[in-house]
C-alpha cells in the first residue's frame, strides 16, 4: 500500500521503453559513432530516430505527441541531448545519448549539496573545454564555496580523488561517462528555468518505500552529519487489519451480492440516451447561442440566462426529468404557480421547505423542523400535505429528534407523488405548451395537434437547425 | 437447535445468569458447570466467535469476493463502447485558450469555478487577491459566491467570506471549520452555504456544520489517504464519491455515514473522482495513466481510458455538459480528451509547462479551466467541429 511502489513502477515503465529502445534485435534505434572534425562522438543516436521509434512502438500517429514524451522521457533522466544542458528531444538531426542505469531514477537518487560540489570542483580541475562550467554551474559552484567554507578542504580532496580515478579510464569511456554524469546533474541540479522532474507531490512523499534508508552518496562519501531526509521521517505505521474490519467487510460484500444490478446493455442504452440528449446543450459541442461568451466576449447568453424568460431551449429541458425542472429557479416558479392554479402546491413547497432544512446551520435546525411540522403536517395544519399512515408515522416518531434528516421518507413519498402526478400533468397542460412554443415560427395550421406532437416537432426542428448551421460551417459561411 | 428435544437432568439455578431454569451440563475449560439452555446456546456462540481466525474471516471474504464478481460477471453481457458504436463519431476537436492566468509564483494545486460561471478561486489567488493560506491543496466556492474555503498543510478547512475592498484583510475574518489529523486533500460545500464536506490524508472524510464548526458525520472506510471526492449531482440524493490511495473509489450515505458501494480496480493512487452529470456513474483518474468510467447501477467498470503512449499519472478529470466528454488533466503537462462513450480520445491538448494539478468545466459548461505546477491556469472554450 505505498507510494514509493507506484513511483517504482512507474520508472519501470520507462525503463522498459528504454531498453527496448536500445535493443538492436528488436528493431531499436540504431546507436552509432559518429565522426566529427578530428575527434569521433560515441554513442549516439538522432532526435530523428527516437522520435520515430516511439512513433512506431507506442502507437503514437502524431509527430508532436512523440516529441512531448521523449522530452518527458528525456527530463525524466533516460536520454539527454549531448551538447544542452536542457532536456528536451527534437526532431531532427540532434544527438543523444543513453542514461547509464548507475544513474537511473529507479535506483531513488537523492544527492546532497556535497555531492553536487564535488561534482563541480572537479569539474574545475580538469582543463577541458567540454567541461567548462555554464554560467548557472559556476553561480551554484560559487554558493555552495561560501555555504561549505568550514569542509571547503575535505571537498576539495574528494573532487581531487575522483579526478585520479576518471583519469585511469579509456579515453572514449570517459567521454560517455562524463556526459552520463553531467545529464544526471541536469536533473537533479537543473537549469534555472527548466522543470526539476524530481519534485513529487506531497501528498504521496510520506509513503515512499524504505523510509528509514540513508541517503547514499554518488561518490562513496560517507559522512556523519548525513541527514534522512524530513519528509520520510513522517510516514505512518500501517494500521493492521483486524477481526473486526474483515468482520464489517464480510456484512459489506454481503450486501452486495443482494444488492438488484443492471445489465451492463441496459447501462450502455441509458448512459448513451442522457448524452445523446443533452448534446445539444453542451456548449463544449454545440456552439451555444447566441454565442459563447469565452469565444464571443459577449455576455448575452448569460443575461439571457439570469431573466425571467426562459427560451424554448429551456423549456424543453424541463421535460427531460423531474429534477430538471426542480433544479432550474424559473421552472420550479413556473411548476409552483401551475400548481397554485390548481390549488395543490402544498406538495412542492413541502419539498421545498425540505430542501431548505437541509441546508440550514446546525443550530436553526430544531427551530426549521418544528415549523415545517405545524405548517403541512401537524392535526389541522394550513397546507396538509397527503401522507400515507406508515409514513406518517415515521416522520412524526422523527420529529421528536428534531435533526436534519426527520422529514426524508415524507420528502422521498412526496417527490414521487408529484413526479408520477403533478409533474406530468404540467408537461401536458397549456401553461407549459405555451411556454415551449413561445418562440416558434408560425406554422400553417393542418387543424389541431396534440401536444406530443407539437413537442415532437419542436424536437426536429431543432435537429434540422443544428444540421444546417454544421454545413453552412463546412462551406465556410 | 430449537426444535431438539431437551433433556432434563436438573432443576435449579443457572451458574451464569442464576435463574431458576432447567439446566444442562456444560464444559468450560474442563470445568463442568450447569446452564440454562438461554446461556447454554450463548456460550455455543461466542465460542464460534472466538474460534474464528483472521485467516478464516479472511478467506470467508475472500469467497465472497469471488461470488460477488460471479454474480456482477453474469450482468456484463455487453461492452458500452461496443454500444456506442451506433453512436455518431465526434470529429476533430479544435480548442483554444481563451484566457491565461498567471498566478503569484505559486504552483497551482487546486481551483473552483464560482456558480456566476465566471469567477474562479484557485489555490495562488481568487481575483487580484493572494489567498491567505500558506500551502493550499483544496479550494471551493460557496454556492452563494460569498464565501471561499480552503486548506491543506493545515490539517484545516477555513471558511472566509469574500470581499471585493482590496484593503479589507481577508485572513482577519477566517473561520476555522474543519480539523483533521493530516493535510486537507479535497473540500466542497454542499448545496448550501452551511455545510461542508472534507477529504483527508487522514484516511478520513467528515461532513462538517460552518457556523459552530461542528463535525456532523465522518466516513470511514478508507484504508490510506483519501484524495478526492465529489458530490452527486442529484436534487434529492445524499451521497458522495471519494477516491483514495488504496486505490479504492467508494459512495457514501451522507446521512448514516455508510459506505454503500465500492470500487477496487485501479492499480494505483485514484486523485480525482467526479460523477457523470446524470449521477448513475463517475469517473477517476489515477496515478496508474488510466482514467475510468464506474456505474453505480451495474456496480461495475464500464469503462477504461488508457493508451500505450500515456504513461503519467491523470490527476484530475471532469466531463463536459452532456457528458460525452471526459476532460482528464496528467502529470505529463498534457490534457486528454476522451469520448466518454466510444472510449477514443478525442484530441490532446498541450499549452502547460509542468504538471496539470486540478482542471474543472465551468458550472454551464461554456469553458474549462486547468490549472499546473506552472504557476497558471488556462481556461478553454468550446470546440469548433472540423470534419
Amino acid at each position: 500500500q505505498n507510494s514509493g511502489l507506484q513511483r517504482m513502477t512507474f520508472f519501470f515503465l520507462i525503463e522498459d521503453i528504454i531498453t527496448k529502445m536500445q535493443d538492436d534485435k528488436t528493431g531499436g534505434v540504431p546507436i552509432r559513432t559518429v565522426k566529427s572534425f578530428l575527434s569521433k562522438i560515441p554513442s549516439v543516436v538522432t532526435g530523428t530516430d527516437v522520435v520515430q521509434w516511439l512513433m512506431k512502438n507506442l502507437s503514437i500517429e502524431d509527430p508532436v505527441e512523440a516529441i512531448h514524451l521523449g522530452s518527458l522521457i528525456a527530463a525524466q533522466g533516460y536520454i539527454f541531448p549531448i551538447s544542452d544542458h536542457v532536456l528536451t528531444m527534437k526532431d531532427d538531426g540532434t544527438f543523444y545519448r543513453f542514461q547509464a542505469p548507475y544513474f537511473w531514477p529507479s535506483n531513488c537518487w537523492e544527492p546532497e549539496n556535497t555531492d553536487y560540489a564535488i561534482y563541480l570542483c572537479k569539474r574545475t580541475m580538469q582543463n577541458k573545454a567540454r567541461l567548462e562550467l555554464a554560467d548557472y554551474e559556476a553561480e551554484n559552484l560559487a554558493r555552495l564555496q561560501r555555504a561549505f567554507a568550514r569542509k571547503w578542504e575535505f571537498i576539495f580532496m574528494q573532487a581531487e580523488a575522483q579526478v585520479k580515478i576518471d583519469r585511469k579510464k579509456d579515453k572514449t569511456e570517459r567521454k560517455i561517462l562524463d556526459s552520463q554524469e553531467r545529464a544526471f546533474w541536469d536533473v537533479h541540479r537543473p537549469v534555472p528555468g527548466c522543470v526539476n522532474t524530481t519534485e513529487m507531490d506531497i501528498r504521496k512523499c510520506r509513503r515512499l518505500k524504505n523510509p528509514q534508508k540513508v541517503k547514499k552518496s554518488v561518490y562513496g562519501v560517507t559522512e556523519e552529519s548525513q541527514s534522512q531526509s524530513p519528509v520520510h521521517v513522517l510516514s505512518q505505521p500501517i494500521r493492521k487489519t483486524t477481526k473486526e474490519d474483515i468482520r464489517k467487510q464480510i456484512t459489506f460484500l454481503n450486501a452486495q451480492i443482494d444488492r438488484h444490478c443492471l445489465k451492463m446493455s441496459k447501462v450502455a442504452e441509458s448512459l448513451i440516451a442522457y448524452t445523446e440528449q443533452y448534446m445539444e446543450y453542451d456548449p463544449l459541442i454545440t456552439p451555444a447561442e447566441p454565442s459563447n461568451p469565452w469565444i464571443s466576449d459577449d455576455v448575452a447568453l448569460w443575461d439571457i440566462e439570469m431573466s425571467k424568460e426562459p427560451s424554448q431551449q429551456r423549456v424543453k429541458r424541463w421535460g427531460f426529468s423531474f429534477d430538471e425542472i426542480l433544479k432550474d429557479q424559473v421552472g420550479r416558479d413556473q411548476f409552483l404557480r401551475f400548481l397554485e392554479s390548481e390549488f395543490s402546491s402544498e406538495n412542492l413547497r413541502f419539498w421545498l421547505a425540505v430542501q431548505d432544512l437541509k441546508k440550514q446551520p446546525l443550530q436553526d435546525v430544531a427551530k426549521r423542523v418544528e415549523e415545517i411540522w405545524q405548517e403541512f403536517l401537524a392535526p389541522g395544519a394550513p397546507s396538509a400535505i397527503n401522507l400515507d399512515s406508515h409514513s406518517y408515522e415515521i416522520t412524526s416518531q422523527n420529529v421528536k429528534d428534531g435533526g436534519r434528516y426527520t422529514f426524508e421518507d415524507a420528502q422521498e413519498h412526496i417527490y414521487k407523488l408529484m413526479k408520477s402526478d403533478s409533474y406530468a400533468r404540467f408537461l401536458r397542460s397549456n401553461a407549459y405548451q405555451d411556454l415551449l412554443l413561445a418562440k416558434k415560427k408560425p406554422e400553417s395550421e393542418q387543424g389541431r395537434r396534440t401536444s406530443l406532437e407539437k413537442f415532437t416537432r419542436s424536437v426536429m426542428h431543432k435537429s434540422t437547425t443544428r444540421i444546417t448551421g454544421l454545413i453552412m460551417e463546412i462551406m465556410g459561411a | 437447535m430449537c426444535d431438539q428435544t431437551f433433556l432434563v437432568n436438573v432443576f435449579g439455578s443457572c451458574d451464569k445468569c442464576f435463574k431458576q431454569r432447567a439446566l444442562r451440563p456444560v464444559f468450560k475449560k474442563s470445568q463442568q458447570l450447569s446452564y440454562c439452555s438461554t446461556c447454554a446456546e450463548i456460550m455455543a456462540t461466542e465460542g464460534l466467535r472466538e474460534n474464528e481466525t483472521l485467516a478464516s474471516l479472511k478467506s470467508e471474504a475472500e469467497s465472497l469476493k469471488g461470488k460477488l464478481e460471479e454474480e456482477r460477471a453474469k450482468l456484463h453481457d455487453v461492452e458500452l463502447h461496443q454500444v456506442a458504436e451506433r453512436v455518431e463519431a465526434l470529429g476533430q476537436f479544435v480548442m483554444k485558450t481563451r484566457r491565461t492566468l498567471k498566478g503569484h509564483g505559486n504552483k497551482v494545486l487546486c481551483m473552483d469555478w464560482c456558480k456566476d460561471k465566471r469567477r474562479i478561486v484557485s489555490s495562488s489567488q481568487e481575483h487580484a487577491v493572494t489567498m491567505p493560506c500558506t500551502w493550499v491543496m483544496a479550494c471551493a466556492y460557496a454556492p452563494s459566491g460569498c464565501a471561499i474555503a480552503c486548506g491543506g498543510l493545515d490539517n484545516k478547512c477555513s471558511v472566509y467570506p469574500l470581499t471585493f475592498d482590496k484593503n479589507e484583510n481577508m485572513a482577519a475574518k477566517k473561520k476555522s471549520v474543519a480539523m483533521h489529523t493530516n493535510y486537507l486533500s479535497a473540500c466542497s460545500f454542499t448545496n448550501s452555504d452551511m455545510q461542508i464536506l472534507t477529504a483527508s490524508g487522514d484516511g478520513t472524510c467528515a461532513l462538517w456544520d460552518v457556523e459552530s464548526g461542528q463535525l456532523l458525520q465522518s466516513f470511514h472506510g478508507h484504508g490510506a489517504d483519501v484524495l478526492c471526492l465529489d458530490l452527486a449531482p442529484s436534487e434529492t440524493g445524499n451521497t458522495f464519491v471519494s477516491g483514495g490511495c488504496d486505490k479504492k473509489a467508494m459512495v457514501w450515505d451522507m446521512r448514516s455515514g455508510q459506505c454503500v458501494q465500492a470500487f477496487e480496480t485501479h492499480e494505483s493512487d485514484i486523485n480525482s473522482v467526479r460523477y457523470y452529470p446524470s449521477g448513475d456513474a463517475f469517473a477517476s483518474g489515477s496515478d496508474d495513466a488510466t482514467c475510468r468510467l464506474y456505474d453505480l447501477r451495474a456496480d461495475r467498470e464500464v469503462a477504461i481510458y488508457s493508451k500505450e503512449s500515456i504513461i503519467f499519472g491523470a490527476s484530475s478529470v471532469d466531463f463536459s455538459l452532456s457528458g460525452r466528454l471526459l476532460f482528464a488533466g496528467y502529470n505529463d503537462y498534457t490534457i486528454n480528451v476522451w469520448d466518454v462513450l466510444k472510449g477514443s480520445r478525442v484530441s490532446i491538448l498541450f499549452g502547460h509547462e509542468n504538471r496539470v494539478s486540478t482542471l474543472r468545466v465551468s458550472p454551464d459548461g461554456t469553458a474549462f479551466c486547468s490549472g499546473s505546477w506552472d504557476h497558471t491556469l488556462r481556461v478553454r472554450d468550446g470546440g469548433r467541429w472540423a470534419f
